[in-house]
């Protein structure tokens, strides 16, 4: 971590919350968590909200489907922390490890639906090109998913935009998958808030 | 349908316009990624553009500079924000338009 008050700069009560953590979950504190704690009211709190509701709200993609879009967005971003981090989850979701790393490594032969390569193929472009053109949108329309699922999926896209960065910025520490592992638990069973 | 619009605007104001350890001109700068001195903008623009490439040499400008962590930490935050704001504000530009033709 680059900026020492992200790794030690937390009040008391968040120490001893990091402590139970490690004790409960027998893993080092993921440094998301460390940042997310960090004077809450500025970040933590407010895209805690913006990613609970683009994660977890109501929408017709899966949890899997965003965890796995998360996953895409940040290897897009080359943010390995993140990419770990969220192909843990999307795996827990789907229950099926090897479609979360078939897309990864090459999303035109995965097997999944149209709708969802389309719109994977289209959030890649917005990260990597930063922007996207109304031709682009017609395509995922044209394989089949709504207004909606784009607009849900860009609400995903919007999420990891801003953490993928601030994982690199800031300097995360890449932990082993264990930790990744304990990490997507949680998410799954207590969400971003 | 998830909708992230209320939270989207809760975060930007409280970014832009609620307390902070750097100035509201330099947080707006940030998420703008424009109108910075020179120690934050090579920061400023990889945390933008392709954040995987910033270096501990560029914390340590922006340091240097007389920034304090709390300063760079929400300078970057700011940074970050403001890029996938664009991004998703073009994408949602390019969705209305597609949908207003068809």
């Amino acid at each position: 971590m680059r900026l020492r008050i992200l790794d030690s700069g937390h009040g008391f009560v968040t120490k001893a919350l990091f402590a139970l953590i490690r004790t409960v979950s027998r893993q080092p504190v993921l440094d998301v968590i460390k940042l997310v704690k960090y004077r809450a009211d500025f970040y933590g709190e407010p895209m805690g909200a913006v990613t609970q509701d683009a994660m977890r709200g109501p929408s017709t993609w899966s949890v899997g489907d965003r965890e796995l879009m998360a996953a895409f967005v940040a290897k897009t971003n080359h943010s390995e922390f993140c990419t770990k981090a969220h192909s843990a989850v999307a795996q827990g979701a789907y229950r099926d490890g090897k479609k979360v790393s078939a897309v990864l490594s090459d999303l035109e032969t995965a097997s999944i639906e149209e709708p969802l390569r389309a719109t994977l193929l289209m959030l890649g472009k917005l990260t990597r090109e930063h922007a996207v053109d109304e031709d682009d949108m017609r395509a995922v329309l044209a394989a089949g998913a709504s207004r909606q699922q784009i607009e849900d999926a860009l609400a995903v896209c919007f999420s990891f935009t801003v953490i993928g960065r601030l994982a690199d910025a800031f300097g995360f520490f890449v932990p082993g998958p264990e930790a990744f592992e304990a990490g997507a638990k949680y998410l799954l069973a207590r969400g971003y808030r | 349908m998830s909708n992230i619009g209320q939270a989207r605007r809760a975060l930007t104001q409280r970014i832009l316009e609620g307390d902070g350890k750097a100035s509201p001109s330099e947080r707006k700068a940030a998420f703008n990624n424009s109108g910075l001195a020179e120690a934050l903008a090579v920061l400023v623009d990889k945390v933008a553009r392709h954040a995987y490439r910033v270096t501990d040499e560029d914390i340590a400008v922006a340091r240097v500079s007389g920034l304090s962590e709390d300063q760079v930490f929400e300078i970057v935050v700011c940074a970050a924000i403001g890029q996938a704001t664009r991004q998703y504000d073009t994408a949602l530009a390019a969705l209305e338009a597609a949908i207003g033709k068809d």
